[in-house]
């Protein structure tokens, strides 16, 4: 951007130091993730950079947090549960959530503000309460202690994650399209599947991402409900982080950090996917 | 305009309540869900913070015994021999240490007399609980002759109850005075702790978030998109991990002590993990992104020619953001603070980890009630006060912006 | 529009069968034994789990956890039980079994000493005082210091630990009242013997919060043993109690400049129990017989605890003995069991408030 004369000396340093500012803040960040990943290759079980490590001597970095989480059985139990954890609690607010989404976007909706409220209100009550109160009452149903309990309370907690993605792209979503197809005889189901789903895949699948991570990062819950059978990544993370501070910690957290980095460039792909195909959808 | 007959107005509303009725079934399936799943869980433990029938299973026969009592003295004989026996059969069956428990709730202290007292009483034999039974009892301790002691007996007795409600609230029910401050204020402290770290937190990330978000709006837009993701990178890593993060770097031989050491700036270590500082430092950067993501969204949507018009009619740089610009960024403001207050009030695990004993905050009460003090009525009764302040806040947010329009990345 | 709430119906229930057909194929036969980790713990893996695993075809879940009674509480009071067996100090041990978290153990489980000795002349008597669980071992809450931190005054006794002005520095405690209110009652002057008769009454009970007010800001409290010798090794504080196993391991281990202090040191008994209600009570019971067994029990030395039999000692590695808490008896004392089951709740409260004052 060209600098219009108007502005002056003191506005320019302005400008400089609001770009110092920002690329400070950005530093704060993304720096302490960064952090992690070097740490995770210390030879010794500590926390922090060793000298070997800062001259870069080869004998200082190791591989063996890695060796030493995939060799051992709990964090492999705990990989194995998030992912089966995460799969059906993904299914199961994805499902129930683009339904939920796609009522609440129609006009006729009754009492949608209230109903809104409620459905994301999940999102918003801190999650120790919500614990506390699955910890007593899926307890009484004998549902705490096992995979489904945990895979129910999960989906619980996706869903306002769906209901808003697949919202925001619902929102200019025409209507008149479907009248047309069911006026032309197809089903409702066909209707559904083939001409409302193709419009709204961008956000039920992004939506299903953040239910997925929302699953994969949950650890109140699991901490007060689960039993050692469904211990889960984030769950193992947090007690060695409580009892024994070691690397394998870091190994993993710098694992995770890849999934991220993945499910990020999945989403920014969906999104300009999404921009794309409303540009040609509802050219404006 | 065209008239309509009764009969169509008829058939309008009836297709119109059949479309509602439409919208609604899609709603329904996940209604029923949440309902079961997650409004019911957290009702039934508001229910548990004024119902609490233990005591009442434990020794019913006493507490129907002492509710004849006038409750002055002791209460006569008879009640303290029913009394005895049925702590004789705690004892037997191990569930006297309940019994202890709860009477300890309602007046400190009185646990380790129960237990010991259990403890006597369960080695009589049938005849010596018939014979001496009152005696070992009034033997075991002093306290047992007290009126105070009974008192508390039938307190804890009842079946409904606001006593935990008294407790949340640093309050107690004297036999005299009615309800009164405790000695010890703990949990009002607690939340006060609690706002405040809460708002330090909010007032950090509009002060850091909102600069960087006015850069970014500045920004070209696919420039401004690239440096979104160093925004979103954190948002969408594990907290887990960023709590680490933290972890290696506030520890006392962590990398910040380290380096300042290293280049010679300090020369002991600061004592920066388990403190109140670590908390807010950490959930600070956990928040950040939910301030940033909303204000750029706002920011983004406004004309920079407003400011650049002020500007160019003579405005001073400062007042004209002052006065032009900065009111047309509330909104994104007030959704992203809100936001940001509502998480950390009620954050538990990063004040776990990193906070110590001087960074905790009123959810880490609650969890140290239900899993390590396992007075599970009192967490309800904190939680409930803590829920209604988040509903509230949650009120306010969806009042001024809108439940249904907060954005994800 | 009504199919689509059928598809979504009938993918919940496909998500739900498979949900449950995955946990099915987990449940091959196992228990879940909870101890209490790091070196400790990875010496029952080697000498208890894995031959246990290997022997009966059952998978042994081992879970960590930090002392305690109220995670089993909570199991037992809310019907959600999730542990079998559990490593008890002794401490806390008869304070879970009178509030009737516990099974009885039954003693005729117990096999004879590999030398042919009968279980209950094999054990020392304290293994098996309470009918809920079977010892396993002898260990001890000392404190230690490093070499390299601890400066020119080397501490000496406990009450060096409560003497800030001699050794300046950060202290390291368990977060709990056990061991410490006994401990600043032992500094502060009272006779070993009377400790527990003291700390039993009110103006003991003060007296021991006042030692404690004393070191208060110089404390470091920390969950679990396991987090103590990192405590010690990265300066985050001078003096650090722990179990002695703990800072042996360290020592023997990885060569750590640590040095115990056994004046004043707690000693206590480790033991197995099971947790009431529990569906696999019969499999814990067999569980229990085995780990206790003289073998098993031989391997303990390794971490300098002392086993429970007095078969074991013959098979054990011999250099760990004079590391064994048994070997300093007279410079300590036994933790109160009893004493702790009835001011365990009370004292617990007090000392919270303390805390947060």
């Amino acid at each position: 951007m060209k600098t219009p004369s108007y502005y002056g000396f003191w506005h320019h340093l302005g400008n400089r130091l609001l770009k110092l500012f920002s690329w400070l803040v950005l530093l704060f960040l993304i720096l302490p993730i960064l952090v992690i990943v070097p740490l995770s290759f210390n030879a010794e079980p500590f926390f922090s950079f060793t000298e070997g490590m800062l001259r870069l001597q080869p004998d200082a970095w190791s591989l063996r947090w890695y060796e030493q989480v995939f060799s051992d059985p709990r964090w492999l139990l705990a990989i194995k549960n998030s992912f089966i954890i995460g799969f059906f609690a993904t299914l199961l607010a994805t499902v129930l959530g683009t339904c939920a989404a796609v009522g609440l976007a129609r006009a006729e909706m009754p009492l949608r503000r209230f109903i809104t409220a409620l459905l994301l209100s999940p999102m918003i009550v801190p999650l120790i309460i919500t614990a506390a109160g699955m910890f007593f009452f899926y307890s009484s149903l004998n549902l705490a202690g096992s995979h489904l309990g945990v895979i129910i309370a999960h989906a619980a907690l996706g869903t306002p994650f769906v209901i808003i993605t697949v919202t925001a792209t619902l929102t200019g979503f025409d209507y008149s399209l479907a009248r047309a197809a069911l006026n032309l005889g197809a089903s409702p189901l066909r209707v559904f599947l083939d001409v409302i789903l193709p419009l709204i895949r961008p956000g039920v699948i992004s939506g299903a991402l953040f239910a997925f991570i929302t699953s994969f990062d949950e650890v109140v819950v699991v901490l007060f409900m689960a039993g050692p059978q469904q211990r889960t990544i984030p769950r193992q993370m947090f007690s060695g982080l409580r009892e024994q501070i070691n690397p394998s910690i870091l190994a993993v957290a710098t694992l995770l950090i890849l999934l991220s980095i993945v499910l990020l460039l999945t989403l920014e792909l969906l999104r300009r996917r999404a921009e794309r195909m409303r540009g040609i959808e509802i050219p404006q | 305009m065209t008239i309509l007959t009764r009969a169509e107005a008829g058939q309008a509303s009836v297709s119109r309540r059949k479309k509602r009725l439409l919208a609604f079934a899609f709603v329904v399936p996940l209604l029923l869900f949440l309902l079961l799943s997650f409004v019911a869980p957290i009702a039934s433990m508001l229910w548990r913070s004024v119902y609490h029938p233990t005591v009442a299973e434990l020794i019913p026969i006493t507490l129907e015994r002492l509710g004849q009592w006038d409750g002055t003295g002791t209460p006569e004989p008879a009640t303290l021999a029913v009394f005895v026996e049925e702590l004789h059969g705690l004892a037997k069956e191990r569930r006297s240490g309940k019994l202890a428990e709860e009477l300890n709730r309602t007046q400190a202290g009185m646990s380790s007399m129960v237990k010991s007292t259990a403890r006597r009483v369960g080695r009589l034999s049938p005849e010596e609980l018939q014979q001496q039974g009152v005696q070992t009892l009034l033997d075991a301790h002093r306290n047992w002759s007290r009126t105070e002691t009974w008192l508390a007996v039938q307190r804890a007795g009842q079946v409904y109850t606001y006593n935990y409600y008294l407790t949340a609230l640093d309050l107690e029910l004297h036999p005299e005075h009615g309800i009164q401050a405790r000695d010890t204020e703990i949990y009002r402290q607690l939340y006060a702790k609690t706002l405040k770290m809460a708002l330090a937190i909010t007032a950090l990330c509009a002060l850091l978030g909102y600069p960087l978000a006015y850069y970014l709006a500045s920004l070209p837009s696919n420039r401004a998109n690239l440096l979104l993701v160093l925004v979103l990178l954190p948002f969408w890593t594990s907290l887990l991990v960023r709590t680490t993060a933290w972890i290696a770097l506030l520890q006392t031989n962590g990398v910040i002590n380290s380096f300042l050491q290293g280049i010679g700036l300090i020369a002991a270590p600061f004592e920066m993990l388990y403190t109140s500082f670590a908390t807010v430092l950490a959930m600070t950067h956990i928040l950040l992104p939910f301030m940033i993501l909303p204000l750029y969204s706002v920011m983004r949507g406004i004309d920079p020619s407003y400011l650049r018009a002020a500007l160019s009619l003579g405005a001073r740089p400062l007042p004209a953001f002052a006065r032009i610009y900065f009111p047309m960024t509330l909104p994104g403001l007030s959704a992203g603070a809100l936001l940001v207050f509502i998480i950390s009030v009620g954050y538990y695990i990063t004040p776990a980890l990193v906070g110590g004993t001087d960074g905790q905050m009123i959810s880490n009460i609650i969890a140290f009630h239900m899993q390590s003090s396992n007075n599970w009525e009192l967490a309800a009764a904190l939680g409930s006060l803590l829920l209604a302040l988040i509903l509230l806040l949650y009120w306010v947010y969806d009042r001024f912006v809108g439940a249904g329009s907060i954005k994800l990345g | 529009m009504a199919r689509s709430l059928t598809t979504s119906v009938s993918a919940f229930a496909l998500s739900a069968a498979l949900a449950a057909a995955s946990l099915t194929a987990s449940a091959q036969e196992s228990l879940t034994v909870v101890s209490w980790g790091g070196a400790y713990g990875a010496a029952q893996q080697k000498h208890v789990i894995d031959p246990f695993q290997k022997d009966t075809g059952v998978r042994v879940l081992f879970e960590d956890y930090s002392g305690g009674i109220a995670e089993m509480k909570a199991q037992v009071e809310s019907g959600n039980i999730q542990w079998d067996v559990v490593d008890f100090e002794v401490i806390d041990l008869e304070r879970a079994c009178s509030e009737g978290l516990l099974e009885e153990v039954p003693r005729d489980i117990l096999p004879p000493g590999d030398d042919g000795t009968p279980a209950a002349e094999d054990f020392i008597p304290e293994a098996l005082a309470s009918e809920c669980a079977v010892g396993n071992i002898v260990w001890s809450v000392v404190f230690a210091y490093n070499e390299r931190t601890i400066g020119g005054t080397k501490a000496e006794t406990l009450a060096d630990f409560f003497d800030t002005a001699k050794i300046p520095g950060k202290r390291a405690l368990r977060k709990r009242p056990q061991v410490n209110m006994e401990w600043a009652l032992l500094a502060d002057g009272v006779a070993p013997e009377d400790v527990y008769e003291v700390l039993g009454t009110p103006e003991g009970q003060q007296r021991a919060f006042a030692k404690l007010d004393t070191l208060k800001k110089d404390i470091v409290w920390f969950e679990s043993w396991s987090q103590a010798p990192q405590l010690l090794n990265d300066g985050g504080a001078v003096l650090v109690q722990s179990a002695n196993g703990r800072f042996y391991d360290s020592i023997r281990q990885e060569g750590k400049p640590f040095v115990i202090v056994w004046d004043g040191h707690v000693y206590d008994l480790d033991a197995w129990a099971v947790l009431k209600g529990t569906p696999k009570k019969d499999l814990a019971f067999k569980f229990i017989a085995y780990a206790t067994q003289s073998k098993p029990l031989a391997g303990m030395p390794d971490v300098a605890y002392g086993p429970t039999r007095k078969s074991s000692m013959p098979l054990a590695d011999q250099s760990a003995a004079p590391h064994l808490p048994t070997a300093h008896l007279d410079e300590g004392i036994q933790a109160g069991s009893e004493f702790w089951a009835d001011h365990g709740e009370s004292l617990g409260e007090r000392f919270n408030e303390w805390l947060l004052k």
